[in-house]
């Protein structure tokens, strides 16, 4: 049994997740997920870390509430328990030296970029953190962000904050700030990392993403998460999270995320910021 | 074997059915199929044995069972020692009685199968455990005292929990770390409710959980700890994480919706009782053509589970003949009696989607078979231009599943095997490293529960002369 430290609502629909689980907290890295049930009877989902505490042995996630699953956990109180919390699982995200560093957050990826944005500064880089929502009451970690940023963008779709319009327009606003990234790193929701993919492309600009495919296990058992990477099958469990956004068959990805859904109960954790395109 | 004289009686060659659910009520069921002897029954079925003066049946069980000795205990109707003769060397016999492949094993050398049936040496193994349960007296074996030596198990799977029940017994203090939150392994994850009720698997798990060993369910060794990691706490470290690894076909569209692993199918099932959805969340497609790849238990498994959860054809697709299929021949005739279709000597080579990225049809080649190959099995051979396609709406791939990668990924200093998997050495289960022993699915690729066990024991028997006597064993390099 783990038991909840917090749980709270940040912005509509979106809740902060702490989860007392020391052996996790123990070894987290950033773009590592865990697996979960919130109950004996529920679903197994994967959720991206979004920070942790080793000392104090917790770990925090972002979610949405979507479907069943993030409902019942949705409902949950400090002091409550969950009977499956597991990982970290997932390879870690690459952190070295790159030089600039382009990290994209949108949805509950604003939660998982953080750590990666904080790895990346620690490790020398110049960071800038673009944030990405559909208006700015859905904004959060704002704060957090700026201070491991060296610079900080948002793009709002009705222009309420930073930049009017889609995460398309990351080319005209990194050119208009003069910056030219060694690397972009985006954590969101699935189009969110497939539009990015497509715009950074023909710059030449690599970009890794963090995908989200339906997972059972996590551990590389079942193969529901496979994807294709390069024309090749990889599972996004044990090979993944993290590709390159420019080799992933989007389509098919696309296709294979809804596999569940007439009867789903919580299989796209994210499902709803397809309504944003 | 000619010159075995057995004991002068007439020889009672019908081996006694074993009661079995009806084949039309049971495809509307997730209850077990075989109901097991009743006493009498039982009795009956061990008076067949021939008392050989040196019998052969024990040299076919991987765990060499006093097999004869337990017949006996039958056939004098003393059940209580039966059992005990058992667990000496089988500490699951409730599973092995009901999952081996006897035929290959224990009864393949059953004198008696030389003139008609073997006797039914599983059946009367599961009678044995099964009444003991009933009884509810489970005996606990004496426990050697405390040795202060820490041994950790990865996975509690058969090969896991045979290991922590000997070690425990012989005083060092056990911990099993399991990745799923579940214990069992394949027998809670993989083998259905049908044809293993869960219930018996967790009395087994619960039983050693009783003689004292910790269990941590939810930890992945490798990512929650490493193995290095665990040795800084542990003596010795026994990897039985299993073939977890399911394998594709790498043929064009397996990436479609629709197209299941063995593993995602039977998990959603068994694990996560996608059968009782929508009081577990856990949804499970209930598609009304589906195809099944593969010809083995995993297979057998899989269109079992598509025939109950109501689809209205369900066929297993087979490059092979009927005589190579690699499933246990007891439930090959389960699966033909609940209507399983065999499209035996077909080879898929593609699969074709729908505009929304679901499977529509397979596309096969016929076979027919060649000289015989490596494994002695007649080859199969593509007939050139025999392609035709069938419409399905769910194709589960059940070829094969291989040595999980996560424990050599993550720790240093470990060979590997042909398969994959980790190499040991077969004597002891020791690996490259002195401290680590390995076995089951991990080392063999996926085999079965009772080789799994075997290699647990041998380990665990390796393990305690090294924690006794360090220098006892020279280090492998
Ligand atoms: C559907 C199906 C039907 C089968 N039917 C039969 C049958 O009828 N008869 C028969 O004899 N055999 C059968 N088999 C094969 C048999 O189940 C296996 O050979 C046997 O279970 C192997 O035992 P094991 O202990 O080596 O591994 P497993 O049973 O695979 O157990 C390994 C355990 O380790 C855990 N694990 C893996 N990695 C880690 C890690 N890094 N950290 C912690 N834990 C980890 C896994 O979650 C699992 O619980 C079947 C297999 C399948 C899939
Ligand atoms: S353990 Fe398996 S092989 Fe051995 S006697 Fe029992 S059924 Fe036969």
């Amino acid at each position: 049994m783990y038991s909840i430290v917090e749980r709270r609502m940040i912005v509509p629909n979106m809740h902060e997740f702490i989860v007392r689980a020391p052996v996790v907290a123990e070894s987290v890295k950033p773009g590592n997920f865990i697996m979960l049930r919130p109950d004996p009877t529920g679903e197994r989902i994967p959720l991206s870390v979004a920070d942790w505490d080793r000392e104090a042995g917790t770990v925090t996630s972002i979610f949405m509430q979507v479907g069943g699953t993030t409902a019942k956990l949705a409902r949950l109180k400090p002091g409550d328990t969950i009977p499956t919390y597991v990982g970290p699982l997932g390879k870690e995200t690459v952190i070295d030296k790159f030089g600039t560093v382009l990290c994209v957050g949108g949805c509950y990826g604003i939660g998982s970029i953080y750590p990666i944005a904080r790895a990346l500064k620690e490790a020398g880089n110049r960071v800038v953190v673009l944030l990405e929502a559909r208006s700015s009451f859905l904004l959060y970690w704002e704060d957090k962000l700026a201070r491991v940023a060296n610079d900080l963008f948002v793009i709002t779709r009705d222009g309420t904050k930073g930049r009017k319009g889609h995460i398309d327009k990351i080319p005209e606003l990194m050119g208009a700030a003069g910056i030219v990234p060694d690397r972009v790193i985006v954590n969101g929701c699935t189009f969110q990392m497939m539009r990015v993919s497509e715009v950074t492309k023909p710059l030449g600009w690599k970009t890794i993403v963090n995908m989200n495919p339906i997972m059972i296990d996590g551990t590389g058992m079942c193969g529901v998460c496979r994807l294709s990477v390069g024309g090749k099958t990889k599972f996004a469990c044990v090979d993944g999270p993290d590709f390159d956004g420019h080799e992933i068959d989007w389509a098919e990805f696309l296709a294979r995320r809804k596999g569940y859904s007439p009867e789903e109960v919580d299989p796209l954790r994210h499902s709803s910021c397809r309504s944003r395109f | 074997m000619a010159e075995e004289k057995p004991e002068k009686k007439k020889l009672d060659l019908q081996r006694r059915p074993m009661p079995k659910q009806n084949h039309w009520e049971r495809v509307k069921n997730f209850d077990e199929v075989a109901l097991g002897y009743p006493v009498a029954a039982a009795v009956e079925e061990a008076s067949r044995c021939i008392k050989c003066k040196k019998p052969l049946c024990n040299q076919g069980c991987p765990v060499g069972i006093d097999i004869p000795g337990f017949i006996k205990c039958i056939v004098e109707g003393d059940f209580g020692s039966g059992i005990r003769k058992i667990k000496k060397t089988n500490a699951l016999p409730a599973i092995c009685g009901r999952v081996c492949p006897q035929e290959e094993q224990c009864e393949k050398t059953c004198i008696l199968g030389n003139k008609q049936a073997p006797v039914a040496i599983g059946r009367l193994e599961r009678f044995l455990a099964d009444w003991e349960a009933a009884e509810g007296k489970i005996e606990v074996p004496d426990m050697a005292p405390k040795t202060g030596k820490k041994v950790a198990v990865i996975g509690a799977g058969p090969a896991g929990i045979t290991v922590a029940n000997d070690l425990i017994i012989l005083g060092h203090e056990v911990t099993i770390f399991e990745a799923l939150h579940e214990c069992g392994g394949v027998l809670i994850y993989g083998i259905p409710e049908f044809r293993l009720p869960k219930a018996i698997v967790n009395r087994e798990v619960n039983y050693v959980r009783s003689l004292g060993v910790k269990i941590y369910t939810d930890f992945v060794v490798g990512k929650t700890r490493t193995v290095n990691r665990l040795l800084e706490e542990f003596d010795a470290v026994f990897v039985g994480s299993g073939a977890g690894l399911p394998w594709f076909m790498e043929i064009p569209g397996e990436n479609l919706n629709g197209v299941y692993s063995a593993n995602e199918y039977l998990t959603r099932v068994n694990l996560m009782k996608g059968f009782r959805f929508p009081e577990y969340d856990t949804p499970v497609k209930r598609p009304s053509r589906v195809a099944v790849v593969g010809g083995g238990n995993v297979a057998m498994d899989s269109a079992r589970t598509a025939v109950r959860l109501g689809a209205d054809e369900v066929h297993l697709v087979y490059r092979r003949s009927k005589a190579e299929l690699p499933a246990r021949v007891e439930e090959v005739e389960n699966a033909e009696e609940e209507g399983v279709i065999f499209d035996l000597l077909n080879l898929p080579v593609r699969l074709i989607g729908d505009e929304n990225g679901w499977i529509k049809e397979i596309e096969c080649l016929r076979m027919e078979l060649g000289a015989p190959d490596e494994s002695g099995r007649r080859k199969p051979v593509p007939i050139q231009g025999s392609n035709y396609r069938v419409s399905f709406d769910a194709i589960v791939m059940a070829i094969g599943n291989g040595p999980n990668p996560l424990i050599q990924m993550t720790t240093p200093g470990l060979d590997i095997n042909k398969k994959g998997g980790l190499a040991t050495d077969p004597a002891t289960g020791r690996t490259s490293r002195p401290n680590i022993w390995a076995g089951g699915d991990i080392v063999r690729g996926a085999a079965t529960v009772i080789s799994a066990m075997g290699d647990g024991r041998i380990a665990a028997a390796s393990i305690h002369r090294y924690l006794m006597n360090r220098e006892g064993e020279a280090p492998v390099t």
